[in-house]
C-alpha cells in the first residue's frame, strides 16, 4: 500500500516537473542557434534517452545482483528495468524520426548513434522474448541475467558512439556548452522524466512482484515429470 | 587442460559422427550464396562489390543452425546432466564446446570460400592467409556468444526463434568489422585501414570469449 502511494506521488511530481520544464522550454527559452524552433526537441529527446540508458543500467546492476545472490527481488528489478528501458528507448526511436524528417528530409539514416540504438532495442527485445519462454523461475532468472549483462555492453557503445565514429547526430552535450536559458528547462525536464521513469519502474516492479507471488502460490506450469513437459524438452 | 582436451575430442567426435548434418549445413550455406547471386542478378560488378557481405551473411545464418544443434543432441540424450554432475570446471566445458563450434564453422566457411570466389569473381589467391585470418577472427566473434546462448536456449522448444533473436544484435559489431576487413583484403587496402578493423575484431573476440567463459557456469547452474 505504501509503495503505491510512492508510485503515485513520484508520477504526479514527475508530470508536474516535466510540464514545467517543457513549458519553460517551449515558451521562455529562445530558439536554438543552428536548428531554430526544432531545436527544442532537446528538452524532450535528451531526458528520454537518459532515462532509457539509466533503466537499462539499473537492469544490468540487478542482473549482477541476481547472479550473485539468486534473490527474487533482484530478478524482478531486472524485469522492471528492462521494460522501462524498452519503453523509453522506443520513444527515442519515435522522437528522432519525427524531428529528422522535417529538418533533414529523411526518417532514418545509417548512422552510428541510430544504428547502435536500434541494436540495443533489438537486443533487449530478445531478452524479454526469452524471458517469457522459460517457465522455471531459477532458470529464467539466470538466463535473463546473463543475457542482460551481455546485452548491456551496447549501452556505453550507444552513449559514446557520437565520439567514436563520425556521426550526423549531435555530439555529447556538456553543461558548459549549453546556455543557462536552455540549461534550466533541460535540467528540469530531465528531473521530471527521471521521476516519471522511477515511478514507472516501481509500478512495474510491483506488478512483477504480484506475478511472482502468484506463481509461488499457484505455478503457471505445474511440475510435471520430465517426459511430460510441454514447453521444454527434458 | 586434460579435461578440456577430452571434452574437445568428445565434441569433435560428435560432430564427425553427425557429419550428415554438417554436409546438410554446408549445402544450406551454398544455397544461400547462390540465392544472393540470384537476388542481385547477372551484375558481376555489383556481386563482386558486395561479395564480403554475402559471404558473412551466409556464415552468420548457417552459424545459428550449427550452434542450435550443438547442445540439442546432448539435451535430447540427457547427456548434459551427466556432464554437469562431473567434477569439471564449467569453463572447460564452455571452451571445449566453443572451440569445437568454431572449428565446425570454419569448416563451413572453407567450403563457402572457393564457391564465393567462383560465383562472385573474387581475387582471393594473393592474400589468402590474411583472408583466412579475418574469417577465423570473425567466426570466433560469432561462436563465443553463440555457444553461451545456445546453452541457455537449448531446452526451449522455440530455440530456433530465440537464438538468432538474441545472437544477431550481439554479433553486429564483429560482423561489421569482419565484412569491412574482408572487403579490404579482397579489394585492396589503399588507405591502410585493415589494421584498425582487425584490431576491433580482436578486441571483440577478447571481450566475448572471456565474458562468456565466466558467465557459462551461471547458465549451467540450474
Amino acid at each position: 500500500m505504501n509503495l503505491s502511494r510512492w508510485i503515485l506521488a513520484l508520477g504526479v511530481l514527475g508530470l508536474i516537473t516535466l510540464g514545467a520544464g517543457h513549458g519553460f522550454g517551449l515558451l521562455a527559452s529562445p530558439p536554438e542557434a543552428s536548428m531554430g524552433e526544432t531545436g527544442r526537441i532537446l528538452y524532450l529527446h535528451v531526458p528520454t534517452a537518459w532515462v532509457a540508458m539509466l533503466a537499462f543500467t539499473v537492469a544490468f546492476i540487478a542482473a549482477i545482483g541476481s547472479l550473485w545472490t539468486a534473490g527474487p527481488r533482484w530478478d524482478l528489478g531486472m524485469e522492471a528495468g528492462i521494460e522501462v528501458g524498452m519503453v523509453f528507448s522506443l520513444l527515442i526511436c519515435i522522437q528522432g524520426p519525427i524531428w529528422a524528417y522535417p529538418t533533414q528530409n529523411y526518417w532514418w539514416t545509417w548512422d552510428p548513434r541510430l544504428t547502435t540504438t536500434a541494436i540495443m532495442v533489438v537486443a533487449f527485445t530478445g531478452v524479454l522474448v526469452m524471458r517469457r519462454l522459460i517457465h522455471q523461475h531459477e532458470r529464467r532468472m539466470a538466463a535473463t541475467a546473463v543475457a542482460t549483462i551481455v546485452s548491456w555492453v551496447n549501452v556505453p557503445v550507444v552513449y559514446f558512439s557520437v565520439e567514436w565514429w563520425d556521426s550526423v547526430h549531435q555530439d555529447l552535450s556538456q553543461v558548459s556548452s549549453v546556455d543557462t536559458v536552455m540549461l534550466v528547462p533541460l535540467l528540469v525536464s530531465l528531473a521530471g522524466t527521471t521521476l516519471l521513469g522511477t515511478s514507472f519502474f516501481l509500478a512495474r516492479f510491483r506488478i512483477a512482484q504480484g506475478h511472482y507471488q502468484r506463481e509461488e502460490v499457484a505455478p503457471e506450469l505445474p511440475e510435471l515429470p520430465d517426459q511430460l513437459q510441454l514447453e521444454e524438452s527434458p | 587442460m586434460k579435461t578440456f582436451l577430452a571434452l574437445l575430442h568428445k565434441d569433435l567426435l560428435v560432430g564427425w559422427r553427425g557429419r550428415v548434418r554438417l554436409v546438410g549445413l554446408a549445402t544450406y550455406a551454398l544455397t544461400l550464396l547462390l540465392l544472393f547471386s540470384f537476388a542481385v542478378g547477372p551484375d558481376t560488378m555489383a556481386l563482386r562489390d558486395h561479395a564480403s557481405a554475402y559471404l558473412w551473411l551466409a556464415i552468420m545464418s548457417s552459424s545459428t543452425l550449427l550452434l542450435a544443434q550443438s547442445f540439442q543432441q546432448e539435451v535430447e540424450a540427457g547427456a548434459i546432466e551427466g556432464l554437469i554432475l562431473l567434477p569439471v570446471n564449467p569453463a572447460a566445458l564452455y571452451y571445449a564446446k566453443a572451440l569445437a563450434n568454431l572449428l565446425l564453422l570454419l569448416f563451413l566457411a572453407l567450403v563457402m570460400l572457393p564457391v564465393s570466389v567462383v560465383l562472385f569473381d573474387l581475387h582471393a589467391a594473393e592474400s589468402l592467409l590474411l583472408l583466412l585470418l579475418v574469417i577465423g577472427l570473425g567466426s570466433a566473434g560469432i561462436v563465443a556468444p553463440g555457444t553461451l546462448y545456445a546453452a541457455m536456449t537449448a531446452r526451449l522448444s522455440s530455440q530456433q526463434v530465440v537464438l538468432p533473436l538474441l545472437l544477431f544484435p550481439l554479433v553486429v559489431p564483429p560482423i561489421l568489422a569482419a565484412v569491412k576487413a574482408t572487403d579490404l583484403v579482397l579489394e585492396g587496402d589503399a588507405m591502410g585501414q585493415l589494421g584498425a578493423w582487425i584490431g576491433l575484431l580482436v578486441a571483440f573476440d577478447a571481450i566475448y570469449w572471456s565474458l562468456s567463459g565466466v558467465l557459462f557456469g551461471k547458465v549451467l547452474d540450474e
